[in-house]
C-alpha cells in the first residue's frame, strides 16, 4: 500500500545529519517502531531546532542538506519518520543505507540539487511551506504564502517499484 | 576492459536485474545481531513467514548489550535466542561464547574471498577486508535475507586508494584510514565501494586490514575492500585445509577475487604514508582529523579500548606495551573490552590482560559496550573520551559525551598521561 506523501514541511538546514542524532541508540532497545515516536531527531544539533515543538509535530515533510541520514544503518531512523507521518524526505543527497531504508519501507528519499533546496528553504520566509509530491511527473511543487516553485527530480524505476508495491518485502516476495 | 573485484563479485552473484542498475544478488552469509534484528523476526512473524533461507548461511550473535542491562535488552536477546533455536541455526552466539560481530565471524572462518555478505549493522564492511563484497543493510533488506537469501545493491563503482611507502614507527591502520576519511570526507565514498591497494596493504596483517575496511562507511563507502592474498590464506588456512592440496592452491583459486589491472575505477587517491603522525578526530564528524600532536594536552575522563575496529589482539598488544609497567593518570578511567572470547584468553595467556589490569583498566566483557553509549561505558554530558571506536558523532557514548578517535597505542598513551599524547613523546 502506497504511503501518503507531501504536507507540511520542516526544514533542516544542515549537513551530515547521522541516524545516531535521528534517533539516538539508547531507543534501540524498543522492539516496535510505534514506540519509537516521541524520540524523534531528539538529539539533533541544530541552532533554533526544537523536538518537542509544534513545527515538526505539524510536519509530514523534512527538507535538509547534504548527506543525510549517514552513519549507524539503524532502519530505526526511517521507522521514527514513518511513526511520525513523515513519508517524504527531500535532501540534496543521502547516505546510501538510509536512502535504501526508506524506499524499502515504501518512503520517498528525494534528491534535488543545491540551488534547488537553497530556494526550498528561502521559501520559509514567505510562511509555512507546504508541498506536494507529484510522482508521475517527478515533480515538486512547494507553496508558501502566495508563492509556488515547482522542482523536479529522478526517482530510479527500481525504486519507483519499491514505492508502489510498499516496500521491499513486498516486492521481494512476490518476485522470489 | 578489465574489471574490479566488486564487479566480478556482483557479476557471479546476480540473481535478477529487475529494472536498469538495480542488482538483486545472492548471498552467502547474512549475518544477524540483537539489536536489528528482532524487529525484522516480528515482522516475519506477523506476516506468517517465519521462515530461513539457508539455515548454515546465517551467522548469529548477541553482542551490542550483554549481559543484558535491563528488560529491554534482556527481550532483544531472548527473540534472537529463541529465533536461532527455533530454526536450529547452528552458528549461534549467547554468553560465554560471544563477541563483537565484526570481529567474532571472521575469526570463526566465516568470511572468505568473493562471498556476498549483509547485515544489519553498517560496519559490516569490515569483512570486505578478505576480498568480499560485505554491505550494511536496514533491518527491511535484512529480513529479505533471511527469507529469500538475496539483497538489492545498485551497480558499484569503486575508488581505489593506494596506500603506498612504509609505515613509520608508532603509526597504525587506524592512523591511516583516519588519514584516508580526512581526505575523501564524510560522504566521499557514497554508493562507491572503497578498494585499498599497495605495498602497505599488501604488508598489513588481516587484523588492520579490518580496521581499514571497517572505517569505509565513515566514508559513505557501501564496502571496503582488499584483495585476497598469501596473508588472507594463512589467516583463513584452518578453516580450508580441506578444501585445497596446497596453500598455493588456495591462493590461485582466491586470485580470481582480485581486481583486473585494467579495471576502471570511479576515481584513484594516492596515499603515501612515509611521513603520516598518528591521527586523532575532533568535533563531531570522523573526517575532522588532525594528527595526535595538534590536540596533545587535551584532558579526558576515559580511555575505551575495543570495538570492531580496534578490538583484536594486535590492537591490545599494541596499547599494552605502551602500558606496560605504569599507571594510568587518576584523572582517567580506563576500559578495555577484548572483542572476542578468543582475544580475550590469547591476551590472557600473553600476559596483556595483567598488564592493563596493573595499570588500573578495567577489563570487561567482549561486547561493542561503550562504542554505541548503549551499555557500560557511557559518558555524562560534557565529558570527554579517547576511543578506538569508529564514530565521534554528538552523543554516540552518551548524550552530551564527545569522543576523540585514535589509535590503540595513542589511546594508551592518554590513558597514561590522562589528556591526549602522542605515544612517541612518552
Ligand atoms: S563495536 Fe561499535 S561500531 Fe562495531 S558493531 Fe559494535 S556498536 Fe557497531
Amino acid at each position: 500500500m502506497q504511503k501518503k506523501f507531501g504536507g507540511s514541511a520542516i526544514f533542516l538546514d544542515r549537513s551530515d545529519i547521522n541516524t545516531d542524532e535521528i534517533i539516538p541508540a539508547k531507543y534501540l532497545t524498543e522492539v516496535t517502531k510505534e514506540a519509537l515516536q516521541p524520540y524523534i531527531l531528539e538529539d539533533l544539533k541544530l541552532d533554533g531546532f526544537d523536538p518537542k515543538g509544534e513545527k515538526l509535530k505539524k510536519a509530514t515533510v523534512v527538507v535538509s542538506r547534504e548527506n543525510f541520514g549517514c552513519g549507524s544503518s539503524r532502519e530505526h531512523a526511517p521507522w521514527v519518520f514513518e511513526v511520525n507521518d513523515v513519508h517524504t524526505v527531500i535532501a540534496e543527497s543521502y547516505a546510501r543505507i538510509f536512502r535504501q531504508n526508506m524506499f524499502n519501507g515504501g518512503m520517498l528519499a528525494i534528491e534535488l540539487p543545491k540551488a534547488d533546496i537553497d530556494q526550498l528553504i528561502a521559501l520559509q520566509e514567505q510562511g509555512d511551506v507546504g508541498i506536494e509530491v507529484d510522482l508521475e511527473g517527478q515533480s515538486v511543487i512547494a507553496k508558501a504564502g502566495s508563492e509556488v516553485k515547482k522542482f523536479t527530480f529522478e526517482i530510479s524505476q527500481f525504486d519507483r517499484a519499491l514505492v508502489d508495491s510498499g516496500g521491499w518485502v513486498e516486492f521481494a516476495d512476490a518476485r522470489y | 576492459m578489465g574489471k574490479t573485484l566488486a564487479e566480478k563479485i556482483f557479476d557471479s552473484h546476480l540473481r535478477d536485474e529487475p529494472f536498469p542498475g538495480a542488482k538483486v544478488l545472492s548471498l552467502d552469509r547474512v549475518l544477524c545481531h540483537e539489536i536489528t534484528t528482532p524487529v525484522a523476526i516480528a515482522d516475519l512473524v506477523w506476516r506468517e513467514k517465519d521462515r530461513v533461507f539457508d539455515k548454515t548461511k546465517l551467522k548469529v550473535v548477541i553482542d551490542h548489550v550483554t549481559p543484558s542491562k535491563d528488560t529491554k535488552t534482556a527481550t532483544q536477546a531472548k527473540i534472537l535466542r529463541e529465533w536461532a533455536r527455533r530454526h536450529d541455526i547452528p552458528d549461534f552466539f549467547d554468553i560465554g561464547r560471544n563477541g563483537v560481530c565484526h570481529a567474532i565471524f571472521p575469526e570463526k572462518g566465516y568470511i572468505r574471498p568473493g562471498f556476498t555478505v549483509i547485515m544489519g549493522d553498517s560496519h559490516t564492511c569490515t569483512h570486505g577486508a578478505f576480498g568480499a563484497f560485505a554491505a550494511g543493510v536496514g533491518t527491511t533488506d535484512l529480513e529479505v535475507g533471511i527469507l529469500k537469501g538475496v539483497c538489492a545493491f545498485r551497480e558499484p563503482e569503486t575508488i581505489r586508494i593506494n596506500l603506498n611507502g612504509t609505515m613509520p614507527d608508532g603509526v597504525y591502520a587506524k592512523d591511516v584510514i583516519l588519514h584516508v576519511i580526512s581526505k575523501l570526507g564524510v560522504n566521499g565514498a557514497t554508493d562507491r565501494i572503497v578498494e585499498f591497494r599497495g605495498p602497505v596493504v599488501d604488508k598489513m596483517s588481516m587484523e588492520a586490514r579490518m580496521t581499514l575496511c571497517n572505517m569505509a562507511v565513515e566514508a559513505g563507502g557501501t564496502s571496503g575492500v582488499c584483495m585476497p592474498d598469501m596473508v588472507t590464506v594463512d589467516f583463513l588456512w584452518k578453516f580450508i585445509k580441506d578444501e585445497f592440496s596446497t596453500k598455493e592452491a588456495a591462493f590461485a583459486d582466491y586470485s580470481e577475487w582480485v581486481s583486473d589491472e585494467d579495471a576502471v575505477y570511479a576515481s584513484t587517491l594516492d596515499v603515501d604514508v612515509s611521513n603520516l603522525e598518528p591521527q586523532v578526530t575532533f568535533g563531531f564528524k570522523p573526517d575532522c582529523v588532525k594528527t595526535v600532536k595538534e590536540l596533545q594536552g587535551t584532558p579526558v575522563d576515559q580511555v575505551y579500548i575495543g570495538s570492531c575496529t580496534n578490538g583484536r589482539l594486535e590492537d591490545l598488544r599494541q596499547a599494552a606495551d605502551v602500558l606496560k609497567g605504569k599507571k594510568i593518570a587518576d584523572s582517567v578511567r580506563g576500559i578495555v573490552s577484548p572483542a572476542t572470547p578468543k582475544i580475550f584468553q590469547d591476551a590472557l595467556e600473553e600476559g596483556i590482560i595483567q598488564i592493563f589490569m596493573e595499570s588500573g583498566f578495567c577489563v570487561t566483557n567482549p561486547t561493542c559496550g561503550a562504542c554505541l553509549g548503549m551499555s557500560n561505558g557511557v559518558l555524562a554530558e560534557g565529558e570527554v573520551a579517547a576511543s578506538t571506536t569508529n564514530r565521534n558523532f554528538n552523543g554516540r557514548m552518551g548524550k552530551g559525551g564527545m569522543v576523540h578517535l585514535m589509535s590503540p597505542e595513542s589511546a594508551a598513551a592518554t590513558a597514561l598521561a590522562g589528556v591526549i599524547t602522542d605515544a612517541r613523546t612518552l
